[in-house]
């Protein structure tokens, strides 16, 4: 895969957009860099997706140090309400003409700093805090209030917080603050040299580990103008489709447990167990750490490795298919499941939804078909699609590519498969661009780099699904009772260490 | 219903037995490195391997300092790749320690003009307590908080600033292989039911004034277990102007749980000896 820019002055971008949606791109991400030391501006892109094309489009528009002002597209396009309101809090830029200019990644009682400036050291001690973290929208009306929810959550979770205006049981809207476990992810990525930037990839966010490692190490590739082994191919794929597979069926006994059918999560916490326990025999770690590279992957496997794969799948299609037996004979359980947390098609569309959120609202996209990279060009995908976008379609969309993934997985791995599994990567020039999309288990995951000098990054932009996804959640609660809000943002299952970074 | 019987029967017991049976772990863990310090030529391609500064080198003239920090490190084993001679990984993860000390070794060098290591002159593993006094002090209060707590636990955890990675381990202690519970522990909602705090990191500024409202909720008396290289020390990220470095940079700690993330028996290593249940194992020597 590789990207295509094309530069658009200020003045045209909302002519250019408009005719691009028209002809049906998708917007996915914005985001700028600041290159004010090494051409004296700044420039913001905005990234589509082609309808027929496996290449991105990226605009670039060009926005002076003198007037530091890009013209806001956030009315028409909804999904970038969140992203061009942090390109204003990162780098001091002005969305103008954005319906809802206030901060969104710095917390109200920051100073005012714009980090991924690149002027600001990263190890710069901001004074203590004052003041409040987020000024919420007031609810207004007889009987109806607001129930502050958060950092810290009740079960086992990241934390953010939630302001839902209710009248009775019935949720009116909900008020999300994120950006609790911002890290400075973006900015340490300027720091460190590419082998080390691939462990910090890693850590973007810990259950897509893997996929986020495989989306910066194919960005690096692109840049480097590489072509890593098929075998590398075919082992990233296994892996990519293993963390897939651990994840949703943990999201599915995790959604059992919010309507009460615990039962059903012993099960499939025990067979998330047996991935964990089958990547922990191919990879070393449990969650996949310490496998992919800049060129391919680590470690070899040796035949024994692979037979154990195929064991391991075998048991677990058996366990699975008990699993769904047990879950889908309980008519109590669909009867929560199904009309609870809507998300339209319509809605879906509008907000830029993607992966299984987006695949359980009519929004027929998957990166693994669109954008092929790993092996999945040559593998045949059969990517689900439901309409009704309700959770029990995002269950559906999850029993579906666990039993696709167990496909792939088979149709990629042979015990006799040999041949290299890495090539070296010679330091990167400076001023190489690449983009990269990975469909991780939650959607799609871009990654966007451009290499410094001294083999480092100059800027790297991470787009976790969860940027996109989290006003869906906020569409979907709308109307439904407080109890269900639990098996509703479950049903989403959003990062937010990979929203925050 | 039935279904669910049968299922339940034929799955029989899944439930592993540690900490009273040891704990079985594939061959393939990548666990803690150890280091060959007598042996060791040359710390500096590992040190410039290893992504989180875990292996840090002082240069003192003709003098090299080596320090090895497990607190940092991720055994993701870009150290032993870069130096295979010097470097192993071993299938150690009962790290868990109550003095942050414990888990950095250093070792001191003489060079020769070439950068080559040719004599090791001391190496030091952990912290032996130099004043015995206030060692067996901070041992009368924990034993009468391990009195308090010993046998019945209740844990809220707190992510401070986690990448996730340390969740999903913290949530598989509640399935039935781990089953938390037989221990008499378990996972409460709020910091006011709670004993014990497991926090992961690296705080953020942004969780600092949650995670120490959470603390102050906290009845005593209460321990604190940091999690995660992380949770130790801010990890790979450090410390920034986002994050704090180390849960201990907020609330004092008194037990440390090494790992990226510490797989779940070594959570319960840790829990089990923050509440005087089980001992201090130390680091791979």
């Amino acid at each position: 895969m590789s990207e295509i820019y094309l530069n658009v002055a200020a003045s045209d971008v909302r002519a250019a957009v408009s005719d691009l949606l028209e002809k049906g791109h998708r917007l996915s991400a914005a985001f700028a860099e600041d290159r004010l030391w090494a051409e004296g501006c700044f420039y913001v892109y905005n990234v589509f997706e082609q309808p027929d094309s496996v290449e991105y489009l990226l605009l670039r528009t060009l926005v002076s140090d003198r007037h530091p002002v890009f013209p806001s597209l956030a009315a028409e396009i909804p999904a970038l309400n969140w992203q061009e309101r942090e390109i204003q809090d990162w780098f001091g830029l002005i969305a103008e003409g954005h319906p809802n200019p206030r901060r969104v990644a710095l917390h109200d009682n920051w100073p005012d700093v714009h980090p991924l400036r690149k002027d600001f050291a990263i190890d710069t001690v901001l004074p203590p805090f004052e003041g409040e973290q987020h000024v919420y929208r007031p609810t207004l009306g007889e009987g109806v209030f607001q129930i502050p929810v958060g950092p810290i959550h009740a079960g086992i979770i990241e934390p953010g917080h939630f302001n839902f205006a209710v009248a009775g049981e019935p949720i009116l809207y909900l008020q999300l603050r994120m950006f609790y476990v911002h890290k400075g992810i973006e900015k340490r990525f300027e720091q460190l040299p590419v082998n080390p930037a691939v462990h910090l990839a890693e850590s973007i966010s810990g259950d897509s580990s893997f996929a986020h490692g495989v989306a910066f190490c194919q960005a690096i590739e692109q840049a480097a103008g590489v072509e890593i082994p098929e075998r590398a191919k075919r082992m990233r794929t296994i892996l990519l489709e293993l963390e897939r597979i651990y994840n949703h069926v943990a999201d599915i006994g995790a959604i059992a447990t919010d309507v009460g059918f615990v039962i059903a999560n012993a099960h499939a916490s025990r067979l998330r167990e047996m991935i964990l326990g089958l990547n922990e025999e191919l990879t070393g770690n449990r969650l996949l750490r310490g496998m992919v590279c800049a060129g391919g992957v680590r470690r070899d496997w040796r035949w024994d490795q692979v037979e154990d794969l195929a064991a391991v799948l075998k048991t677990f299609e058996r366990e699975f298919s008990d699993l769904m037996r047990i879950i889908e004979t309980s008519d109590s359980t669909r009867d929560r499941l199904e009309r609870t947390g809507i998300l339209h098609p319509d809605k879906a569309r509008d907000l830029g939804i993607v992966g299984v959120a987006g695949r359980a609202s009519g929004v027929d996209r998957d990166v693994r078909r669109d954008h092929p990279y790993a092996a999945y060009g040559s593998v045949e995908l059969r990517v689900p699609v439901y309409q009704e976008g309700d959770v029990l379609r995002r269950l559906q969309v999850r029993v579906d590519e666990i039993r696709q993934s167990l496909g792939v997985i088979r149709s990629v791995a042979s015990a006799r498969d040999h041949g290299p599994y890495r090539v070296s990567i010679s330091p990167l020039p400076p001023d190489r661009c690449a983009l990269s999309a990975v469909e991780g288990w939650r959607g799609e995951i871009l990654h966007w780099i451009r290499t410094g000098p001294d083999n480092r990054l100059e800027r790297c932009k991470i787009k976790d699904p969860s940027v996109n996804n989290w006003p869906a959640l906020v569409e979907a609660v709308q109307g439904n009772i407080v109890p269900d809000f639990p098996v509703i943002n479950k049903s989403f299952n959003l990062s937010y260490s990979g929203t925050d970074r | 219903m039935f279904k669910i019987l049968r299922k339940t029967a034929q799955t029989g017991l899944v439930t592993i037995g540690y900490p009273d049976t040891p704990a079985q772990v594939s061959l393939r863990f990548r666990g803690a490195p150890r280091f060959d310090f007598p042996g060791w030529r040359d710390a500096r391609a590992a040190a410039q391997a290893c992504p989180t500064g875990a292996i840090a080198i002082r240069e003192l003239g003709d003098t090299r300092q080596v320090t090895v920090d497990y607190g940092l490190c991720t055994y993701c084993g870009e150290c032993a790749d870069a130096d295979p001679g010097a470097i192993q990984m071993t299938r150690e993860w009962e790290l868990a320690a109550i003095d942050r000390r414990n888990l950095v070794t250093t070792a001191e060098y003489a060079v020769a003009g070439d950068g080559i290591q040719c004599e090791l002159r001391r190496v030091h593993h952990g912290y032996w307590p130099v004043e015995a006094t206030s060692e067996e002090l901070a041992q009368k209060v924990r034993d009468r908080i391990h009195s308090v707590l010993r046998r019945s636990l209740a844990i809220r955890e707190v992510d401070a600033g986690s990448c996730n990675g340390c969740e999903v381990e913290i949530t598989a202690l509640n399935n039935p292989i781990y089953d938390l519970e037989r221990l008499g522990i378990h996972f409460v909602a709020s910091p006011r039911h709670a004993d014990m705090l497991l926090v992961t990191g690296p705080v953020t500024r942004n969780m600092e004034l949650a995670l120490l409202k959470a603390y102050r909720a906290t009845p005593d008396p209460k321990v604190v277990v940091a999690v995660g290289a992380c949770g130790i020390s801010g990890g790979i990220f450090g410390r920034n102007y986002a994050t704090l470095g180390g849960v201990d940079q907020v609330v004092p700690v008194d037990v440390y749980i090494p790992g990226c993330p510490p797989r779940p028996h070594a959570l319960l290593h840790g829990i089990l000896l923050a509440v005087g249940r089980m001992a201090q194992k130390g680091i791979p020597q």
